[in-house]
């Protein structure tokens, strides 16, 4: 009995010493943080993106309340609900932040444009090492899922056809999938644009014909037809100025000139579009 | 203990197939596509345009940066195209198209014989680089480059590569055997730029005539010829410096930090044919073989002739072919299309039967570790491979030397995983470029 209670005693007395000088560690060592931080990290989304700029949400918690030229609106995927409420924690005030969405320019399924069977590394990069890709195509979209496994907020399937669709309801605009492409496929655009290019090709008309036959031929029909001048064309790519269309234009006259069918609206399921189109 | 460690393979050499046969010439290309970029450094700028006539020899396009090279017409006739083309390692690339005349006429003012011996070092590099002369093994760094090492790495010894550890590749083979001369003559030239004592020429112990060949020729001019163990890879330029001078090149240097540059034989061909005669890099060896061609051969090419011509010479295919690679089984570029053109680093064509590819799913690494006895720059390849599936790159780079990596494919052979191991490094050294790329 006695050995028990030995026992208890010398626990006790070395769970008291501890105690005491955790307890003595905790006033004299404390690191003084401002609250403010954790309240302003559990608003963020915590998908630790890296769109504000930050190394991850509690690095740019710290930021946004600790320096004052840090602005409260730069958590992409947060959009204004969070920038609101972290501006009203920081006293600062929120600009409008544009919302946008990651947009898959390439139309052209893999399986139907590969010039060889490519048989490596389940990965967009690797396969782009092996002469440019499997696809015939050296702007189009590879479709191995790099962008897929870089987002972190499950926007990103790849579907039937081999090409990567986004979910807009998850989709929160951070822009990792766009950095995550060799082919740099994927935009972030404006939610509200209305005319969208869906080819990423930057060859000659004749060159794209050869290899794809929806890719923009850089014929310039759009560029012509606009009367607001929002349309320019880049290196043999049409490139639409989403600012001008949303102010002026409610009319896009360039999405029946285009030949190919390759301006077209941002929509939901945009083949829909694409199918009515060819068939009037 | 681990300098005595036997890392490398010894797989079957299928050297027999061509190694007997002299080097036959090919026929004249009806067309030649010569892309600007045949090289390591910035790639060569255009100086022709569709519809100029050209003459063989002539400069079509010029290198521009301080590690560059100049492109010559190989053949005479009308530039048809200055376009994207196959290439054989980039896929795609800028090319000049040029059709035959059938005259194959030399541009005037290339072909002056000169007295090498009255040059000095500065005149002869000149001319090389203007010849366009690049790393004949495969690499294709430009020679010029490696002949000018910074005065801080002072140059002593010369090694001449004529290992040719590649299985099935004998156009190094062949051409010291029948072009010993003009080697010879070049390594002299290359002997007296650098202004060094100490030349070597190494030579797999697997080529004895070549040995007794090149000694003869080089008997009395102080280059000491060494046959070393056949074994794979021992005609890496890092390997061959360590078993023939004992020397250990730093990791992330170059050869220079030790003092040493290295020199394929196809190369000081080369420099002796631009320096002695006059002309450019027009031509190379290039082995025709594998499982698939018909007559297996060594010919002698145009730069710009398509991978086609070259089959065609040789007999065409006797099975349909399943795999075909520019360069050798271990390091060479598998081809989507035989249009791709020989560019001056192409030193074989292999095309092979189903039978004969080593292939199948790949599984998870079993940590065997066979790769880590293979490996001759003694790295972890399983590890880099695990974390190159993982997208681990800073990992790689930093705690497991992925820069020391030569893809030299030894992991990749002996894996009974069957695992990528080199696509996954290679992509790994992709993802690093790309984050330093970021950072900046």
């Amino acid at each position: 009995m006695m050995i028990f209670i030995v026992i208890i005693a010398v626990m006790a007395s070395v769970g008291l010493i501890f105690g005491l000088v955790l307890a003595f560690a905790n006033k004299k060592l404390a690191v003084e943080m401002n609250p403010l931080i954790h309240v302003v990290e559990d608003i963020l989304p915590k998908g630790q993106c890296g769109a504000c700029g930050f190394a991850g949400c509690q690095a740019y918690a710290e930021a946004v309340v600790l320096d004052k030229d840090v602005a409260p609106n730069l958590c992409i995927p947060g959009k204004k609900a969070v920038a609101d409420q972290v501006a009203k924690l920081t006293g600062k005030a929120a600009d409008d932040l544009e919302p946008r969405y990651a947009f898959v320019k390439c139309w052209q399924a893999p399986a139907g444009n590969s010039k060889y069977v490519y048989d490596g590394v389940d990965n967009c990069w690797a396969a782009a090492l092996l002469q440019g890709g499997p696809k015939e195509c050296a702007y189009g979209c590879i479709g191995l899922g790099s962008c897929v496994s870089a987002c972190v907020f499950d926007a990103l399937h790849i579907g039937e056809d081999g090409l990567p669709k986004v979910n807009r309801k998850n989709c929160t605009g951070c822009g990792k999938c766009a950095e995550a492409c060799p082919k740099s496929v994927i935009s972030m655009i404006p939610v509200n644009a209305h005319v969208a290019v869906h080819c990423n090709s930057k060859k000659k008309g004749a060159e794209v014909r050869k290899v794809c036959k929806i890719g923009c031929i850089a014929c310039g029909a759009c560029v012509k037809s606009c009367p607001y001048d929002a349309i320019t064309m880049v290196d043999n790519l049409a490139v639409v100025n989403s600012a001008i269309c949303v102010e002026k234009c409610d009319d896009p006259v360039c999405m029946e000139k285009c030949p190919t069918k390759v301006l077209q609206s941002y929509m939901l399921d945009p083949n829909a579009l694409l199918k009515k189109a060819i068939n009037q | 203990m681990f300098g005595k460690r036997k890392w490398g393979i010894h797989p079957n050499t299928h050297k027999t197939l061509t190694d007997g046969k002299a080097i036959e010439n090919g026929k004249l290309p009806q067309k030649v596509v010569i892309p600007v970029s045949q090289h390591i450094g910035a790639a060569s700028k255009p100086i022709v345009k569709k519809g100029d006539e050209v003459k063989k020899g002539q400069l079509i396009a010029e290198g521009c940066g301080p590690v560059s090279s100049n492109t010559h017409a190989t053949i005479s006739g009308k530039v048809t195209s200055v376009a994207d083309q196959p290439h054989p390692v980039m896929g795609k690339c800028l090319a000049i198209t040029i059709e035959s005349d059938g005259k194959d006429e030399w541009a005037e003012d290339v072909l002056t014989k000169r007295d090498w011996q009255k040059l000095n070092a500065e005149e002869i590099i000149n001319i090389i680089k203007a010849a366009g002369i690049v790393g004949l093994g495969g690499a294709t760094f430009p020679t010029y480059v490696k002949l000018c090492p910074p005065k801080e790495y002072p140059i002593d010894t010369l090694i001449i590569n004529g290992a040719e550890c590649e299985p099935y590749l004998t156009s190094d083979h062949r051409m010291m055997l029948e072009y010993t001369e003009r080697l010879a003559t070049g390594i002299l030239i290359l002997k007296k730029v650098l202004s060094v004592k100490n030349v070597i020429l190494g030579i797999e112990d697997n080529k004895q005539d070549a040995v007794a060949a090149t000694e003869k020729a080089l008997a009395g001019t102080g280059v000491k010829v060494v046959a070393v163990p056949t074994r794979y890879p021992h005609g890496a330029e890092k390997t061959l410096i360590k078993l023939l001078t004992g020397r250990e090149v730093p990791s992330g240097k170059l050869p220079m930090a030790v003092g040493i540059v290295v020199q394929n034989v196809g190369t000081s061909i080369a420099v002796c044919d631009a320096v002695r005669d006059g002309m450019p890099l027009l031509e190379r060896v290039v082995t025709v073989s594998g499982s698939a061609i018909k007559e297996p051969k060594n010919l002698n090419l145009r730069i710009g002739a398509s991978f086609a011509d070259a089959i065609e010479v040789c007999g065409g295919y006797s099975a349909p072919p399943e795999k075909i690679i520019a360069g050798g089984p271990m390091m060479g570029v598998t081809q989507y299309t035989t249009e791709a053109p020989i560019i001056k680093g192409v030193n074989g064509i292999l095309a092979f039967t189903k039978e004969k590819i080593n292939d199948g799913p790949q599984i998870a690494c079993i940590r065997c570790g066979k790769c880590l006895t293979a490996c001759p720059m003694g790295l972890n390849p399983s590890m880099l491979s695990i974390l190159g599936e993982r997208s681990l790159a800073e990992e790689a780079l930093n705690d497991y030397h992925l820069m020391d990596c030569i893809e030299c494919g030894c992991c990749a052979y002996v894996c009974p995983a069957k695992r990528r191991i080199v696509h996954l490094i290679r992509y790994s050294k992709k993802l690093s470029a790309k984050k330093k790329e970021v950072s900046k």
